[in-house]
């Protein structure tokens, strides 16, 4: 069945059209190229803030004992 | 939220796109007159539906964001209004193409149709520069949504304007698809279903970035009030951008995800 239809399509005519239909078909798969790799660097800039957040939360609960300072709170139900 | 059946959207898009390519270069016959040159039609005519579309529909979208106020209706239209700005630059430069080949110029300039759409593309080009001269984000996002309004009710009255003129050299396409044989018409179906998922997709993307971004940009607040407010990461000192601000919405919802995070 496939040989079948692979033996119906017909052969691409190549003459002076050729490379105007391809410069339109390279548009608009440039424009899709652009816009993907642009897309990849918007990702790369959010997995790199996602990682700048993630330091900062695991900074965070380290932070009061680094600095020696202690929760108030936490002092009183201690005593 | 707006990642939600992106992957589907995706895999559609990719397998339209692909029997669209085969319909063209495998399936549909030549044209008689045009011969091999006539395969330009079945990119360029889908890429000037979907733009003028996509502009109407910035507009119904701004209409939105006029009654409601929410901000995600005006970044639904501001992405929806790019990427039709895209798409129609793609139209300019495919028609382009096609001018040459057939007419053997790159642009007339005593042709309506062309002149008019060039016209509407470069009423949609001041479209940025209008947001990114309005510092205010309140401000920004209600003159804008006036200006795809505006804007969006002149695409068809312009439509109809170069409808009405006799003078043009440019094949006319909607209204004539009857006179078109079956397998061009269902060509050109199947392509144009392909490049509006396409720009569904695209649009879903960009969506998906920038609401990712506003919810990092509150989180990182959250997370880090001082450092946000010396780096101007969005409210109160935002820095001056064309694109609109998801401040509030990002906000709660950030909010409402680290709380029961915590």
């Amino acid at each position: 069945m496939l040989a079948t239809a692979l033996g119906e399509i017909p052969a691409l005519p190549l003459h002076t059209a050729g490379k105007y239909v391809a410069g339109a078909y390279v548009v608009l798969f440039a424009l899709v190229l652009i816009y993907v790799a642009i897309m990849a660097v918007r990702l790369s800039r959010i997995e790199r803030d996602l990682g700048e957040l993630l330091s900062l939360s695991e900074r965070a609960p380290e932070q009061p004992s680094a600095t020696g300072e202690q929760d108030p709170q936490r002092e009183s139900t201690l005593a | 939220m707006y990642g939600k059946g992106l992957r589907t959207l995706s895999i559609s898009t990719a397998v339209a796109m692909a029997v669209s390519l085969g319909l063209v270069f495998f399936y549909v016959p030549l044209e008689a007159e045009q011969g091999f040159l006539q395969k330009i039609f079945y990119v360029h005519v889908p890429l000037a539906i979907v733009a003028l579309c996509g502009f109407v529909l910035g507009g119904l979208l701004a209409i939105q964001h006029l009654r409601t106020r929410d901000p995600r209706w005006d970044m639904r239209s501001y992405v929806v209004i790019h990427m039709s700005l895209i798409f129609a630059l793609g139209t300019l430069i495919t028609g382009s193409i096609w001018a040459k080949g057939s007419w053997g110029h790159w642009w007339v300039w005593s042709e309506p149709t062309l002149v008019s759409f060039l016209i509407i593309f470069l009423l949609y080009a001041t479209y940025q520069p209008l947001r990114f001269a309005i510092e205010d984000p309140e401000r920004q996002s209600r003159y804008a949504s006036v200006f795809a309004i505006t804007a969006g009710a002149f695409v068809p009255l312009n439509y109809i304007a170069v409808s009405l003129s006799t003078a043009y050299l440019h094949p006319r396409v909607l209204g004539s698809t009857s006179n078109l044989p079956a397998s061009m018409a269902f060509t050109l179906l199947v392509s144009l279903v392909a490049i509006a998922l396409l720009f569904a997709t695209l649009c879903k993307y960009e969506l998906t970035a920038k609401h990712t971004r506003a919810q990092l940009r509150a989180l990182r607040r959250l997370a880090d009030p001082r450092s946000a407010a010396v780096e101007g990461i969005d409210a109160p000192a935002r820095t001056r951008s064309a694109a609109p601000s998801l401040h509030h919405a990002g906000a709660v919802q950030a909010r409402t995800a680290g709380r029961s995070a915590l």
